[in-house]
């Protein structure tokens, strides 16, 4: 399925269509293009033509994402305050169990800026991996009756968490503030963080790459969404999220830092904490995050010809 | 005139058993894959597959402002072709061409969260329609009026009642603007006055010179708002062309009757050792068999039978049921010549006339026996005999007058109608006026 023409033709053809309608069905077949707006065909590729198709459908995706995150908060006492106590929550139980009871190091930092500085950027990849991972079954309905570009089920699931990150990133705001003024902990703010929105923005990337291939998938097979979430809590604890990665032993961290959320998370920390980036792990997560993303595409344009049939 | 719409060859295969086998799981992917080497070397098929062609080189063009009716059985293809037109599902093989913006409404609703408000549901809905925003700001307060639900645009539709959902959902689909807009059974939901409503906005889409897809079983509504059909018949086009023929052609396929029906010996021929049924037939004024009437014009229904044994009093009488297999009425011989007379042996050929405006709209199917009242004794009895369809151009001078849209019952007769007319005396109309003086 292409449209061939881009946008403009789309739009134009809407105002011929408009003063066709005034004149009566004889000024009809005077507005039609020569080319044909949509051709509908056995197979299709996903050239530049499909990325006009995405733009003319852009708003869509907004008015998904939309309607997600006001279902999430429709009908809850607290509405968006959760968004804030998730995070803090989270952050004071693993800092009691973790921090105070267990002692995890934290190489002289605050333990729970040190989770904090984790749970921001893992809590927005593992709620939006899974968020994306139902999406496409969860939108059947939708599948099943109507045509638009369907990488925007998946993809607005994943806007819809961006909501949270950004309201998780001025909670972080906050907290930095609290310790750098109140406690004064020696926390300086460095050229590094020019960097925090290349990191977040290849965090974001790499949640969209991975959420269109399982989501693609599990459109076929749903086991995806059984395994994923214990997958997910395995890759938790492979990644720094709630320690630091100077806890992994120096020989084992060039392959600890072949997963491509070690790179991101450490990065996010590194340059909040003020450390050493770790350009290699980076390299890592952004050679990744290209890999999937263009893998995901390629996947879900397949998999995406037959959704309606077996979803 | 160059066509909007151009559908060359196209076919969609689909794999059947697949309901189980297309959410089919890793294990039974794992295992299937191990067994395929075994299965190749037992010279057994590699695919555990059975396939369908719902669709089958699918070929026709639609002209800018055309209303095209496309009607079939279930499971003919009828759905699949909407659906591959409107990009739900892709062709297995073939093209199609759109020469216009394309907007269909398989279901309304589609996409209305009970969570969020109708306002929201509205710019939602009209998004996943492939509506611009400002299209859809541009419109609002269009849409809301058309829905009559306007003191609850900002509930959440979860509290509406179903009538309301269906109105606000159909409201925001007739707005769409595309050049050609594809219609499945939305006229079968709701009740009469919604139905009605949906069908005034067809007309009028109709009017506006918009090129119309409509898909429905409802042969009355198809036969009135289209000037064209497409009869898909297991996944092939059975006809195309003027409603009125095609509609004759689906109605024989479906009742499995004509408007004739003979026997070429009377040994086969229903009846027993009295009576015997040679033919029946639906005929007009002229005498020729047809297969369909205008509403207003009168319809013969005609049977041929050999009376074997002299003595008897013999009743024909006719059954007049309707597509959906309820009976309109029945009607027994009254010619003053024949009661209670016994008959002699020989042929006898009995036509009963129903005048003009008198049957409703829609495939007549008719049942002919030949009884003997007292004591009943039902000689023979053939179920669905012959049909005929009736059809409403909708001219202005049947029942329905100027009114347009579905009329319910099993009859429909052109009565009488008187009109009294008491003029306003000078000075009253005001309606606090007259009870005061």
């Amino acid at each position: 399925m292409d449209i061939l023409q881009s946008e403009g033709a789309l739009s134009q053809a809407g105002i011929a269509q408009t003063s066709s309608s005034v004149k009566g069905s004889a000024a009809g077949a005077a507005g039609l293009p020569d080319k044909p707006l949509i051709v509908i065909g056995a197979a299709g590729t996903w050239g530049g033509s499909g990325l006009k198709e995405l733009w003319y459908y852009r708003e869509l995706l907004y008015f998904l994402a939309l309607r997600d995150v006001k279902v999430r908060y429709k009908q809850t006492l607290l509405g968006v305050i959760w968004v804030v106590m998730q995070p803090l929550l989270m952050t004071l139980i693993f800092t009691v169990f973790l921090g105070v009871l267990a002692r995890v190091p934290a190489n002289g930092k605050p333990y729970p800026l040190v989770v904090y500085t984790g749970l921001l950027p893992w809590t927005f990849f593992s709620s939006a991996l899974l968020g994306c991972t139902y999406s496409l079954v969860g939108n059947a309905n939708l599948i099943t009756k109507v045509y638009f570009p369907r990488i925007l089920i998946p993809a607005a699931s994943i806007a819809a968490r961006l909501l949270d990150l950004a309201i998780s990133c001025v909670i972080m705001l906050g907290l930095l503030s609290y310790y750098r003024f109140v406690a004064h902990f020696p926390l300086t703010v460095t050229w590094q963080f020019a960097l925090m929105p290349v990191v977040l923005g290849l965090l974001i990337l790499f949640t969209l790459g991975l959420g269109l291939l399982i989501s693609a998938l599990n459109v076929k097979y749903r086991d995806v969404s059984v395994a994923l979430p214990v997958l997910i809590q395995l890759w938790m604890f492979v990644s720094p999220v709630i320690y630091l990665s100077d806890l992994v032993p120096v020989r084992f961290r060039i392959y600890y830092f072949l997963n491509p959320l070690a790179g991101l998370i450490d990065g996010v920390r590194s340059i909040l904490l003020g450390g050493a980036l770790n350009t290699f792990a980076l390299a890592v997560s952004g050679l990744a995050t290209l890999i999937l993303l263009v893998l995901g595409a390629v996947v879900f344009r397949r998999a995406e010809r037959n959704f309606a049939d077996v979803i | 005139m160059k066509p909007i719409i151009k559908v060359k060859d196209v076919s969609k295969q689909y794999r059947i058993g697949s309901v189980q086998s297309a959410n089919r799981t890793f294990r039974e992917v794992l295992s299937a894959a191990a067994r395929s080497p075994v299965r190749k070397l037992r010279g057994q098929s590699p695919s555990p597959y059975q396939t369908i062609w719902a669709l089958k080189g699918i070929n026709f063009e639609v002209y800018p402002g055309e209303v095209v009716g496309v009607i079939g059985r279930n499971g003919a293809g009828k759905s699949t072709l909407l659906k591959i037109l409107s990009r739900v599902t892709e062709p297995t093989t073939g093209r199609i061409e759109l020469f216009g913006r394309i907007g269909s409404l398989l279901e309304v609703g589609t996409g209305f969260h009970p969570e969020l408000t109708g306002r929201e549901n509205v710019f939602l809905n009209g998004a996943i329609l492939g509506m611009r925003r400002a299209e859809i700001e541009r419109n609002f307060d269009r849409i809301v009026a058309f829905s009559e639900i306007a003191p609850f645009i900002d509930t959440p539709v979860k509290w509406y009642s179903s009538g309301m959902y269906l109105r606000l959902a159909f409201s925001v689909a007739a707005h769409l603007n595309p050049e050609i807009l594809i219609i499945d059974e939305v006229l079968a939901v709701g009740d009469a006055n919604f139905q009605r409503k949906c069908f005034n906005k067809m007309q009028e889409l109709r009017k506006d010179g918009r090129t119309i897809l409509f898909v429905s079983h409802n042969m009355q509504a198809v036969t009135r708002l289209c000037k064209r059909l497409i009869y898909l018949e297991a996944g092939v086009v059975a006809d195309d062309g003027d409603p009125t023929d095609v509609s004759v052609r689906y109605m024989e396929s479906s009742f499995k009757t004509k408007s004739q029906k003979r026997w070429q010996n009377l040994g086969e021929a229903p009846g027993n050792d009295i009576a015997r049924l040679w033919s029946a037939r639906v005929r007009n004024e002229s005498g020729e068999t047809i297969e369909m009437i205008d509403i207003r014009r009168p319809v013969a229904i005609e049977i041929e039978f050999e009376v074997l044994e002299e003595g008897h009093v013999l009743v024909p009488n006719y059954h007049f049921t309707n597509e959906d297999g309820a009976y309109a009425f029945v009607a027994a011989d009254h010619d003053p010549n024949w009661r209670r007379r016994p008959r002699p042996r020989g042929r006898f050929i009995s036509t009963a006339w129903i005048p003009g405006n008198f049957l409703s709209e829609g495939a007549l199917r008719i049942g002919v026996a030949v009884s003997t009242m007292s004591p009943v004794v039902v000689h023979f009895f053939e179920e669905s005999a012959v049909a005929v369809q009736v059809i409403d151009k909708s001219e202005g001078d049947s029942a329905r007058g100027d009114y347009a849209g579905p009329m319910p019952g099993l009859v429909r007769p052109l009565l009488n109608w008187t009109t009294e007319f008491l003029p306003a005396a000078e000075g009253a109309g005001q309606l606090v006026g007259e009870s005061a003086s």
